[in-house]
């Protein structure tokens, strides 16, 4: 199985999720800049966090138009798997490889924090080897965080099991001084209709290591990878 | 070559903390304020050809959460 990391101007996990991946899963991959067109040989494509193109206009805005997007775009319809991660998942809601959008945090402020994650749907790629209503310890760190989508495509998508991650409480209750950004219905991370796009606020490359606070980062790598 | 504005507010019904802070300041201070939101301007210039609104739908606006109106100068 052959990872990709797409590297934007901008992007700053990129080697962070560069590194889980070589060294931690023991897997193939390769960084992929911005301007390249072919996505062939690649299984998963991870869109990371940092500030694509600084920003400007709307967080993911200007990455979500390059060759690099573009060819993203057409690889997620082949059925390819793509996971974005905080300004990855901006990316893929500016690119409509995602429902819904993410707007400024309601504090206005940067919030760099370790949060709890409820799992919400256990039967995804990125969830499989966990359990429903499992829960994750993995840090965020954005400033445009909040999610939303309309209230009758939440509704779809609720039916449809695409919320998968979901704001907590250590206990495991969703509620609202849980939500750190003010997110519709505390969500932290979704999946496509189809299944094989990712996205979520949360870093998981920054929780698959015992020294960096939390591994449970690692058993959403374990089920991209598991057969 | 023509000059454009194109001007990009939060969509209607939508949150728009910026506009709110400011709302609340302008308050605080005395002022009898109405609802604020906050946007962005863009100023381009484009060829007279050019459809302006077909090039800010596909490249500028993101239309689940921003309006605009283009205002030619």
């Amino acid at each position: 199985m052959k990872f990709g990391v797409c590297v934007f101007p901008g992007s700053n996990c990129d080697y962070d999720t560069y590194y889980v991946i070589r060294d931690v899963l023991e897997r193939e991959v390769s960084l992929i800049f911005h301007e390249e067109r072919n996505l062939s040989g690649y299984d998963v494509v991870i869109v990371p966090g940092g500030f694509s193109f600084g920003d400007y206009l709307r967080p993911g805005a200007l990455a979500s138009k390059t060759p690099l997007a573009q060819s993203l775009y057409d690889f997620a319809q082949k059925g390819g798997i793509v996971l974005g991660i905080c300004n990855g998942f901006q990316i893929l809601t500016e690119l409509g490889l995602l429902p819904g959008a993410l707007l400024p945090n309601l504090s206005m402020r940067f919030i760099c924090d370790q949060v709890y994650l409820r799992v919400e749907n256990e039967r995804t790629r990125l969830t499989r080897k966990l359990e429903k209503g499992e829960l994750l310890r993995i840090p965020i760190a954005h400033h445009d965080g909040r999610y939303y989508v309309p209230e009758d495509e939440l509704k779809r998508m609720e039916e449809r099991g695409q919320i998968i991650f979901r704001y907590c409480t250590e206990e495991g209750e969703v509620t609202e001084s849980a939500n750190p950004n003010g997110s519709v219905s505390n969500i932290a991370g979704v999946v496509n209709r189809e299944g094989n796009v990712f996205g979520m606020m949360p870093h998981p490359e920054r929780a698959s290591e015992d020294i960096l606070g939390s591994h449970d980062g690692l058993m959403l790598w374990y089920s991209l990878i598991s057969d | 070559m023509k000059k454009v504005r194109v001007l990009i507010t939060p969509k209607k019904g939508l949150l728009d903390p910026q506009g709110r802070a400011v709302q609340e300041l302008l308050r605080d201070r005395g002022h009898e304020v109405g609802e604020v939101r906050v946007g962005k301007l863009l100023e381009l210039e484009v060829p007279d050809s050019e459809d302006v609104h077909k090039l800010v739908q596909k490249f500028i606006i993101n239309p689940l959460i921003e309006d605009y109106q283009i205002e030619e100068l």
